[in-house]
């Protein structure tokens, strides 16, 4: 009987032992998740609360169809969506973000995730939520963090310091071309900007989803923003989870705006850095240096 | 095959409402002869958003659907390409909604006193019918969209319940122009630019199912022209900001409700709207606007044989509705809408002269005999003057509309429309219907009395989704109507006086678009 009754608990014991790695690599459950929505979100003066009514509401009515009861990214649209053309809803649980202001590998801050809300994504399915509230938003905000457990353990990353943006000139623009050719953007966004790189074909995201790299030249909007600062910002913390690297390490930051400016002259919108690229009658760099 | 997998937020939600639902088992509505517009599933599909992203309760717009149609039809992300991969996107959704539907009013009606008579009726008597029964509401086709970036188009064929066919919205639209969102203009028969919209109301009941507000026209006045709820054919420009806080529209249109073939005459009215959404903060963003709705219509045809002909149309007068809007939330859970109307119709307009040919916004035409015959409008031929004492018609009307929405899928809606007359077409107005015997809705110069044709309406919705997904639609609704009007009922027969009217409506339906 006794000789039974520890048979039957050491089998307990190895399968709960054994189910551990399991259980944490399967998803997170709806109770590890509710354990946190106490969490919080900090925009300008505004507080967002995860456990607030309205972001519960808003979260069920606006963005479970993509992202998921779980923000898993599993909503019941996700199937219909194929990368590389339309990317996948994001996965809240992984807690990785393409947008942020923080150096690549760390948490991005509220006011990111503020900003892709309200910012949405082109050439994605997600929407621009530019009609809320900003109360709303930043419930969202914290909504959206409530799924990972990263918001708790980890802080997000200290914002990068951007320099102030110094004058375009000539010089600028043709060292730009410079750093563009030494750090191998074209790899992958094509010498032209036009996302035909050698390595553009083959390109995946974390998740082993094929996605394409950048067109410059289709007047298409930056997915993380479209000014100077949000294009220093993009290649300076990169875009996690995805072949975007950061190239913090790489570029200095002053030559970063020079990057910029030459990124400029590949876009399709006119603008003053294209005028002094056409004086200088600027090539394309060269694959083969 | 691939199933789209039910939300499980939706699933909790319906185990909890499954009495509900049982509750409100027979569904129904009806069919009002306003057409309505609707979800679109289609886009949804598209776009790969669930109704409620765009939808208070579809049909109803939120913030979010409001600029998706202001944009065009455009969400402004690139899958705003005509089609795009997904095989499941067919640009068309259909809407029909078989009803219960219980109606009960009182008429005049013949007494069956005299059996063995050649006829078999000779007094009357005023008395309530009411009658039950299952019906269907018209069966509306939604095709929208875009031909390309920037260029979209609508086109609703829709019918009545016997399935006679009629164009109720057809546009075509250039948004964005130059880039802006400040430039888009559409061309065609198309809704007006109107905050609260009748055709995304939830309604379905004769009087529920259109806004009183936006049709009101007083007794026996001649001018159809200045009703805001029903499309209107014209051309129109629409301007937002980026965010959609700030809109503003004007709209040139035919004064001919919306009725084709050039029916009327060379008359021509405007419409302009401006709104502003304010952040406030908890509440939600609230709106706060105005509108004017200024024109001319005509009021006499050349005839021919006495009878009017269709495009002659002389003689033209003016009219005026005029108003604020606002729409105000109060969390996510409450909304209240408020539409004021102050309405001005030509002193011609007030003796009935004005439509002459169509009886109403869509294309029914019943004088076309010589004029004068009865039952027919008359026809302001030269040489006409107007009855002494005549003057214009001069109203103010209020739409209150709140909803309480439970979540997504549950809403209650609380309609309350009042209509004033303030000046009537006929004198100052008597005290009572007696000291006007015989004068009420003719169109003789006899005095009204100053209440005849005022309006209190009400409407009460409970509407339910049992499902939510971004692929189709469903609702069971019920709706209860009450509406009254002054001096508008059967004439008595014993005192020869219009009574008030006085009716109600109940309806249980299942409103379903694909
Ligand atoms: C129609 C589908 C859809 C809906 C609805 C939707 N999203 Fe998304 N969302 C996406 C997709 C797809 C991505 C990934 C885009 C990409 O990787 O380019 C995304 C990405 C995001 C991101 C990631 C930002 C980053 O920097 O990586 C956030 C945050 C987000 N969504 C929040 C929301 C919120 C909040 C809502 C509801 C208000 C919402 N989404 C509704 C499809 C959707
Ligand atoms: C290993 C391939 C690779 C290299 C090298 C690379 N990129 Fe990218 N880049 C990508 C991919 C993939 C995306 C698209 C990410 C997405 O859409 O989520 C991208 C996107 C971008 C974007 C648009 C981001 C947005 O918000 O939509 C910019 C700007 C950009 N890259 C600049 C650069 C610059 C500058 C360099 C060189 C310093 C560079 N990239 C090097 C792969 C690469």
């Amino acid at each position: 009987m006794r000789r039974n009754w520890m048979k039957w608990s050491l089998w307990v014991v190895a399968v709960v032992v054994l189910s551990l790695p399991v259980a944490s690599w399967a998803q997170l459950t709806t109770q590890d998740i509710a354990a946190r929505d106490n969490m919080e979100a900090h925009v300008g003066n505004l507080t967002g609360h995860a456990n607030s009514g309205q972001a519960k509401y808003d979260y069920r009515r606006y963005c479970v169809g993509c992202h998921g009861d779980l923000g898993d990214g599993n909503g019941e649209v996700a199937q219909w969506l194929d990368p590389p053309m339309w990317p996948k809803p994001r996965d809240f649980q992984l807690g990785i973000f393409k947008c942020r202001s923080t150096p690549t590998g760390t948490l991005p801050t509220d006011q990111d995730l503020y900003d892709a809300i309200s910012r949405g994504f082109d050439r994605s399915a997600m929407p621009i939520w530019n009609v809320f509230t900003k109360q709303q938003r930043v419930d969202l905000v914290a909504f959206v963090k409530h799924f990972s457990p990263r918001f708790v353990s980890e802080k997000p990353g200290t914002p990068i310091q951007i320099p102030p943006e110094p004058e375009v000139t000539a010089d600028r623009v043709k060292n730009g071309r410079e750093i563009f050719a030494r750090v191998q953007c074209w790899k992958c966004h094509g010498v032209t900007g036009q996302a035909n790189g050698p390595s553009a074909s083959t390109l995946q995201d974390d998740l082993g989803r094929p996605i394409a790299a950048f067109n410059f030249t289709e007047g298409a909007r930056p997915k993380c923003g479209s000014t100077d600062q949000d294009i220093y910002r993009i290649f300076m913390t990169g875009l996690d989870g995805t072949p975007m690297p950061s190239f913090a390490d790489n570029i200095k930051p002053d030559e970063a705006w020079d990057l910029v400016f030459y990124l400029r002259t590949l876009m399709a919108q006119p603008s003053k850095e294209k005028d002094i690229a056409r004086q200088l009658g600027l090539k394309p760099v060269s694959p083969n240096p | 095959m691939r199933m789209p997998k039910q939300s499980r937020l939706c699933g909790i939600s319906l185990c909890f409402h499954s009495a509900l639902t049982t509750a409100l088992v027979l569904i129904f509505l009806v069919l009002s002869g306003s057409q309505r517009a609707n979800a679109l599933p289609a886009f949804a599909r598209k776009y790969g958003l669930r109704c409620s992203a765009c939808h208070e309760t579809w049909p109803i717009l939120n913030n979010f659907g409001l600029k998706f149609r202001d944009n065009g039809y455009q969400i402004m992300n690139d899958h705003d390409a005509p089609i795009w991969q997904n095989p499941g996107y067919w640009p068309v959704t259909f809407r029909i909604t078989p009803i219960w539907h219980r109606v009960s009013a009182v008429s005049d009606v013949d007494t069956y006193q005299n059996v063995g008579a050649t006829l078999p009726f000779g007094t009357t008597a005023l008395q309530r019918i009411t009658t039950t029964g299952f019906d269907l509401s018209g069966l509306d086709f939604h095709t929208g969209g875009t031909l390309e970036k920037n260029i979209s188009f609508y086109v609703l064929p829709s019918s009545d319940p016997t399935a006679a066919f009629h164009f109720e919205t057809v546009m075509g639209r250039f948004d964005n122009l130059f880039g802006s969102p400040w430039l888009n203009i559409k061309m065609g028969r198309f809704e007006l630019n109107n905050l609260l919209s009748e055709k995304r109301m939830v309604g379905l009941t004769g009087n529920g199912g259109i806004y009183q507000t936006y049709h009101f026209i007083p007794q026996a006045d001649g001018n159809i022209f200045g009703q805001m709820g029903d499309n209107q054919l014209g051309m129109e420009y629409v301007g937002h900001s980026y965010d959609d806080r700030t809109r503003i529209s004007a709209a040139l249109l035919s004064s001919a409700d919306g009725n084709v073939n050039l029916t009327f005459g060379n008359a021509y009215s405007g419409f302009f709207t401006f709104d502003q959404g304010v952040d406030m903060g908890k509440l939600g963003v609230d709106r706060l606007g105005f509108y004017a709705f200024v024109g001319q219509a005509s009021t006499y045809f050349r005839t021919s044989g006495g009878a009017p002909i269709a495009g002659s149309g002389l003689g033209n007068k003016g009219f005026s509705r005029v108003g604020f809007t606002g729409q105000f939330y109060f969390g996510p859970h409450f909304d209240v809408n408020v539409v004021t109307q102050h309405g001005n119709d030509n002193a011609w307009f007030g003796q009935g002269y004005g439509n002459a040919i169509a009886t109403d916004g869509n294309g029914g035409v019943t004088c076309t005999g010589p004029q004068l015959t009865p039952g027919c409008p008359p026809n302001n031929t030269p040489g006409t003057v107007l009855p002494a004492g005549a003057q214009a018609p001069i109203w103010n009307g209020v739409t209150v509309e709140s909803r309480y929405v439970y979540s997504p899928q549950l809403i209650f809606i609380a309609v309350y429309e009042a209509e004033r007359m303030s000046q009537q077409a006929n004198g100052a107005g008597c005290a009572t219907s007696l000291a006007c015997f015989g004068t009420n809705g003719t169109y003789t110069n006899g005095q009204s009395t100053s209440n005849l044709g005022n309006i209190n309406n009400y409407d009460f919705i409970i509407r339910y989704n049992p499902f939510m997904t971004n692929r189709a639609g469903m609702a069971l609704q019920s709706e209860f109507n009450i509406f009254h009007q002054i001096g508008t009922g059967a004439t008595s027969p014993i005192t020869g006086v219009n009574t008030n009217l006085n009716s109600s409506e109940l309806l249980l339906g299942l409103d379903f678009d694909f």
